[in-house]
């Protein structure tokens, strides 16, 4: 372990964004080549050598008055320097995922593998990742320098190596004015940002943040989403990022993970999550869905309601009787022959858009349209109108129930 | 201002007329409301305390009665008579070593009983304030037990375990790791040993309260940030819950001074404490004023070991 910290040691935090393709010291790339490929993950066409974070069928039961099963059969490839999001309702895992790579849980069973190498049995002072907690956990009898310190000097670095770190990481998060404070004497994002600066200082391998962001009112937290997708960039380490704010995930991730009820149902990019979900709970917690009953035949649908449509099929679901998804925004008032016949129930005005809720004349489903408004703000349909609905192309989705 | 109306003139503003009136003002209602309600005490504390001291100072600098009691003439004897004494054949000044021993096993059994609540303390306190909170209760009510019963009688419990015919005897002779029992009553280690089992849960109350307040979730980001346990439990636990530690010394460290009860039973005539210094001069030696100054030198000691031990540990505090 010790030569995998320091084979690092000589990088400044300006010029790290390399360490993703140099592959570490040898010593790894040893390790690498006993380890069995394992099959790919959906969502991921890397190759190991890219790998940071190789979670393999990893369980965690706690056994308590009932069992839960917190993490079942959870298996995750993280690449270097990738912005990665865990992404699902209150109590799916993403927290108890965090605790068994940080080292705080051991895993009921599965491996955990780091950069080639097996660290499933590494307790979590000897692994190369640091936490940014959810509450910071911040030692408050200590100044904010002297918290930004801990890490380094609890890894035996050399004074003048220490110092000059903490100068930069104070920099770095724009904290050198508050430097003396104790951290009980700041405010809450600048406790945030010392948190950072404080895991980000050892220069792990993978930084875990377990909702850094949910105590912050929502300017700081836009404010600090930039600031982390920055240090992301300028660091050069591997972020993995826990939330349950959609937007969030969307607008910082590279990849996201959707969990739920311990399980991940969809690893993508933040487009593939949403305009393909592949499962009917995916599409529901990310964004606004239409979800509409069709025959499956081929690569084309046949909505209950009517038309016949070519679709995406990304989870491979079987011929037949399916769902297909349908973003409110996909959809559009038309005049053409093949649009579906609707009759509007609400029309919501908010700004730059207006919501409509129809349902659809032929299967009596609910259908919600999201319509961009025109500057003059005319021609709306009013309630109870007639109108028909038409669908733009590609934008039905199969899922997989 | 042309456009005063009249409703504007009869609604003065009330803002501060400087910065920093309106937090005056605050303050000093605040420090008149303390005096008003504490009123009580200041009284109580002038009657059995401040009046009493006054008496005893008054009593140190005058002559001992024949009987008991004091004469109304001034004298320093006993002040002088705590360090020095007269010899009885050629009357020259002499150090007083039967008290000068007695002060310095006040002293060092004091320390050594502090220190050993302390070493037993500590992990106590941390074990029942990791008991899931249900069971913590329990295990405190167990620690506070034996201090509902009065001294004297957990005094003699332990005498009955070191005693000759005792417990601890009996069975080390019965298993056959000795041949006779061993002399542990009358001893300075019966005595630490009882002050220890006496004062233990007085330091273990105050730890258990501080390490109660401390997050656990601390201890996780230590491990997270590559700290060893002995890095944790020093860089983190320890600065943390050192204003527990400070108060269960000195708790433990006062009273064990002028201990009476275990020194009286566990060390028997010869092994005297500062309490039983003083007591003896009330009583059997018949020298009130004695007393009454060495009742104020254990008083000045006490004084000066908490400002010393306090000025010690902030010390720490700041460095760290
Ligand atoms: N120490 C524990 N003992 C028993 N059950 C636990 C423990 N920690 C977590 N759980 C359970 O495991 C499940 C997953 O918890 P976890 O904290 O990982 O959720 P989460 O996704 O982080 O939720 P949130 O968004 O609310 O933080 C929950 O059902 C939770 O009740
Ligand atoms: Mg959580």
């Amino acid at each position: 372990m010790q030569n995998l910290r320091y084979a690092r040691q000589n990088e400044t935090v300006g010029t790290t964004t390399e360490t993703g393709q140099d592959g570490g010291p040898n010593t790894i790339m040893q390790a690498q080549t006993d380890v069995a490929e394992p099959a790919p993950m959906p969502g991921d066409t890397s190759n190991t050598r890219e790998i940071a974070i190789d979670a393999r069928k990893i369980s965690k039961i706690y056994r308590g008055e009932d069992e839960v099963r917190a993490l079942d059969n959870v298996s995750v490839r993280i690449r270097r320097n990738e912005f990665f999001t865990l992404l699902g309702p209150s109590g799916c895992g993403k927290t108890t995922l965090l605790r068994v790579i940080a080292g705080f849980e051991p895993p009921t069973s599965g491996q955990l593998w780091l950069n080639g190498k097996d660290i499933s049995r590494l307790p979590p002072n000897k692994r190369p990742v640091n936490t940014v907690f959810q509450n910071y956990a911040l030692f408050p009898h200590m100044s904010v320098a002297n918290n930004i310190k801990f890490g380094l000097e609890m890894l035996g670095k050399p004074k003048a190596e220490i110092n000059q770190t903490v100068e930069e990481m104070l920099t770095l998060v724009q904290m050198q004015a508050m430097k003396a404070r104790r951290t009980s004497e700041i405010s809450g994002g600048q406790q945030q940002r010392v948190a950072l600066a404080r895991a980000l200082a050892p220069k792990p391998e993978v930084l875990l943040l377990d909702e850094p962001l949910s105590a912050l009112d929502l300017k700081l937290r836009k404010e600090m989403q930039m600031e982390l997708k920055r240090l992301q960039h300028e660091t050069g380490i591997t972020f993995i990022f826990v939330t349950h704010d959609q937007e969030e995930a969307l607008t910082m991730s590279d990849r996201i993970a959707v969990m739920s009820a311990g399980k991940i149902l969809q690893i993508g990019s933040p487009q593939e999550i949403y305009q393909r979900p592949a499962e009917r709970f995916v599409a529901n917690f990310i964004g606004e869905s239409n979800f509409l009953d069709a025959r499956l035949s081929g690569g084309s649908v046949t909505l209950k309601a009517g038309g016949t449509f070519p679709v995406e099929n990304p989870a491979n679901v079987a011929d037949g009787d399916v769902s297909v998804l349908l973003r409110p925004e996909h959809a559009f008032l038309s005049d053409a022959e093949d649009a579906l016949p609707a009759r509007v129930e609400t029309v919501v005005y908010s700004g730059e858009a207006t919501s409509m809720h129809t349902r659809l004349e032929q299967s009596g489903e609910p259908v919600k349209l999201r319509l961009a408004n025109a500057p003059t703000g005319s021609g709306m349909p009013e309630e109870g109108a007639q109108v028909r609905i038409g669908i733009q192309p590609g934008a039905l989705s199969v899922l997989k129930d | 201002m042309a456009y005063v109306t009249p409703e504007s003139e009869a609604l003065p503003l009330d803002a501060p007329a400087e910065p920093g009136a309106l937090e005056a003002e605050h303050s000093s209602r605040d420090v008149r409301q303390r005096w008003f309600l504490s009123l009580p005490s200041i009284l109580i504390i002038f009657f059995f305390a401040a009046g009493p001291l006054s008496v005893m100072l008054l009593y140190s600098f005058l002559t001992p009665g024949n009987y008991s009691g004091v004469k109304w003439e001034f004298s320093t004897d006993a002040w002088s008579s705590i360090l020095m004494q007269r010899d009885i054949f050629d009357d020259t000044l002499q150090w007083a070593d039967a008290h000068l021993s007695i002060f310095w096993r006040s002293l060092s059994l004091s320390m050594i009983t502090t220190a050993l609540t302390l070493i037993f303390g500590l992990p106590t306190a941390w074990f029942i304030s990791t008991r899931p909170p249900g069971r913590r209760e329990l295990w405190l009510f167990l620690m506070t037990v034996p201090s509902w019963t009065n001294l004297l009688v957990r005094t003699i419990a332990v005498q009955e375990m070191i005693r000759a015919e005792g417990v601890i005897n009996n069975v080390l002779v019965f298993v056959g790791i000795v041949d006779e029992p061993v002399q542990m009553m009358f001893t300075n280690f019966a005595i630490g040993l009882g002050m220890t089992y006496v004062y233990l849960p007085l330091m273990v109350l105050p730890i258990y309260a501080a390490v109660e307040k401390l997050d656990k979730r601390l201890l996780e980001a230590c491990y997270d940030l590559y700290a060893s346990r002995w890095q944790a439990f020093y860089r983190v636990i320890l600065p943390l819950v050192k204003p527990g530690i400070i108060a269960g010394s000195i708790l433990v460290f006062v009273p064990c001074l002028g201990a009476y009860v275990v020194p009286r039973v566990l060390g028997g005539g010869k092994n005297l404490m500062f309490g039983n210094l003083i007591e003896l001069q009330f009583g059997a030696g018949r020298n009130w004023p004695l007393g009454a100054s060495l009742s104020f030198t254990l008083m000045v000691i006490v004084m000066v070991a908490l400002i010393f031990y306090i000025r010690v540990t902030s010390q720490e505090r700041k460095d760290g």
